[in-house]
């Protein structure tokens, strides 16, 4: 465990250190997260002048969901995604090949292979949006519930990582599967709100399907007084019953590859 | 002997093959087309829901808007952003960086007629995979239509409409790329603005009083919240003629940046290598 940590430690240095070289990018990235985040703030407020609660969240609680989506968004882009695209890759072109004969686990090497250092930035753009969000709520925060929060962080964090590597492993067997990023980017969205607003079928998909709901509404709850020990509990069977199944459709994906003169 | 088909000449004869060789292309792809615009449906899906929530908590509509008319303007909005998509702007740095633009150059009518009569073509691949789409989000989200046969007939021209404005103003847009590649902040302003006073995001009504004003004067809202408006909002007649007019004049001032901007940024222009 500690070596295979270690490695994934390695992976990241080496992945920011050659980020480093591109720091114009670091400016690019933060214009990018400025607008956006600017974006949304226009949109809540434009909301919240029609309303003063939407689906039973404060405008200030609604940022504290904002600030976690930004947040989970940054560690998508900077750690999930382009792993998972590098993975698209290397099935299409057959060069799977290089990580599949390495003597450590494929499933850990595809996962850590990418770094997004600047993409990252959105990280702490999302924690300081969180801050905010609760210094203008103006309850004190318990340790707990901060604990909460970053457990529950971590497990949304995985939840989503689960669900990415799933849609990716289909490029065993679809080979194509590009426009997977794309669906993916439109349905987080989805996000950026409680998924208690969502109707009936849509909120199950937005838990179980694509797992906003753990990714963003639980540690937002976890903040803003709303996490139950029996909605913790659920949020951590589920990611172990997804890291399990994730898996075995790793597995039976591998199976598949057929390497592709490479 | 039996006389030659005779052959469209000149311009009308490029767009006609222009759209044909589209249609053609694009119906090949069209499982890639069809997962692109299922991709797209999560969009106004979300707000949909986000200002169906706001009405209901608010007694059953917002500004006088009902949940089965945010329900319509969303489903209508899902064909007027397909009738939107135009050559990106963030195309120019490939066109112009590999060279692609020489070849465009050598022909005898303006590159911009290629674009829109590609584009134009392959609307009507879109418009055909949207209908069922259409049908799927109509059961489930229920949306109210109050639809006269004029509204039918202006909205049939103001999709066209909101087509051309909107290739020509990207058009503009992609050209900057003459003179600087440092875009993406530019453009993410612009796409900003556009989705904000536009109607993209929301119904115009649901701005505040001064952004509607600008609103009216800029050209994003002939591309979006007024073609959609014509179907799923209650215009009066002289809403709808003014609208029109409206469209017309930002088509006339597109041309015109297209045409000047154009002159200059093409001197700029040195081709490498094709």
């Amino acid at each position: 465990m500690g070596r295979r940590m270690g490695l994934a430690w390695t992976f990241l240095r080496v992945g920011a250190l050659n980020e480093l070289q591109y720091r114009v990018n670091f400016f690019l990235s933060l214009v990018q997260s400025v607008v956006a985040v600017g974006t949304a703030l226009v949109v809540l407020a434009l909301v919240f002048s029609h309303t003063d609660s939407l689906g039973g969240w404060s405008s200030d609680e609604l940022l504290v969901i904002m600030g976690v989506y930004v947040l989970m968004g940054g560690l998508i882009r900077s750690v999930i995604q382009p792993n998972m695209q590098q993975l698209m890759e290397d099935v299409q072109e057959g060069t799977l090949d290089y990580v599949l004969t390495k003597p450590e686990d494929a499933q850990l090497l595809v996962s850590v292979r990418r770094f997004g250092l600047w993409q990252a930035v959105d990280i702490v753009v999302g924690l300081l949006l969180v801050a905010v969000a609760l210094v203008r709520i103006g309850d004190p925060v318990s340790v707990w519930s901060v604990l909460a929060f970053v457990l529950t962080l971590i497990l949304g964090g995985l939840d989503i990582y689960c669900f990415w590597l799933i849609l990716t492993t289909s490029a065993f067997v679809v080979v194509r599967v590009d426009f997977l990023i794309e669906l993916f980017d439109g349905m987080y969205q989805a996000g950026r709100w409680p998924v208690t607003i969502y109707p009936g079928w849509l909120r199950i998909g937005f838990t179980f399907l694509v797992p906003l709901a753990f990714a963003v509404t639980v540690p937002a709850s976890a903040l803003t007084g709303r996490l139950s020990g029996w909605l913790l509990l659920g949020a951590a069977a589920f990611t172990v019953g997804l890291l399990v199944l994730t898996r075995w459709v790793w597995r039976q994906g591998l199976r598949r590859y057929a390497g592709a003169s490479a | 002997m039996r006389e030659p088909r005779r052959r469209l000449q000149g311009l009308p004869g490029l767009y006609a093959v222009t759209m044909r060789t589209a249609v053609q292309v694009q119906f090949q792809y069209r499982t890639a087309n069809y997962a692109y615009m299922l991709g797209m449906i999560a969009e106004p899906v979300i707000y949909l829901v986000v200002w169906s929530t706001v009405a209901r908590s608010q007694g059953g509509a917002v500004e006088g808007i009902t949940v089965g008319e945010f329900a319509a303007y969303y489903i209508v909005w899902t064909l007027v952003r397909n009738m939107n998509i135009v050559f990106t702007p963030y195309g120019w740095e490939g066109r112009i960086r590999q060279g692609e633009l020489s070849g465009m150059l050598v022909r005898p009518v303006h590159p911009i007629h290629y674009d829109l009569a590609y584009f134009a073509g392959w609307k009507f691949v879109v418009i055909l995979l949207w209908l069922p789409i259409a049908a799927a989000l109509t059961l489930i989200f229920r949306p109210t239509f109050d639809i006269s046969l004029l509204e039918i007939g202006v909205f049939l021209i103001a999709i066209w409409g909101a087509y051309l404005i909107r290739s020509m103003l990207l058009w503009v847009l992609g050209m900057v790329t003459f003179w600087t590649t440092r875009v993406s902040a530019l453009y993410d302003m612009y796409f900003t603005a556009e989705l904000l006073l536009s109607g993209r995001l929301l119904p115009l009504a649901l701005l505040p009083g001064w952004a509607a004003t600008v609103a009216d004067v800029l050209p994003f809202k002939y591309t979006f919240g007024y073609p959609i408006e014509v179907i799923a909002g209650d215009l009066s007649t002289r809403e709808l003629f003014i609208g029109l007019a409206m469209q017309v004049l930002w088509v006339a001032v597109g041309a015109l940046l297209v045409a000047v901007v154009w002159r200059f940024g093409v001197r700029r222009y040195s081709a490498v290598g094709n």
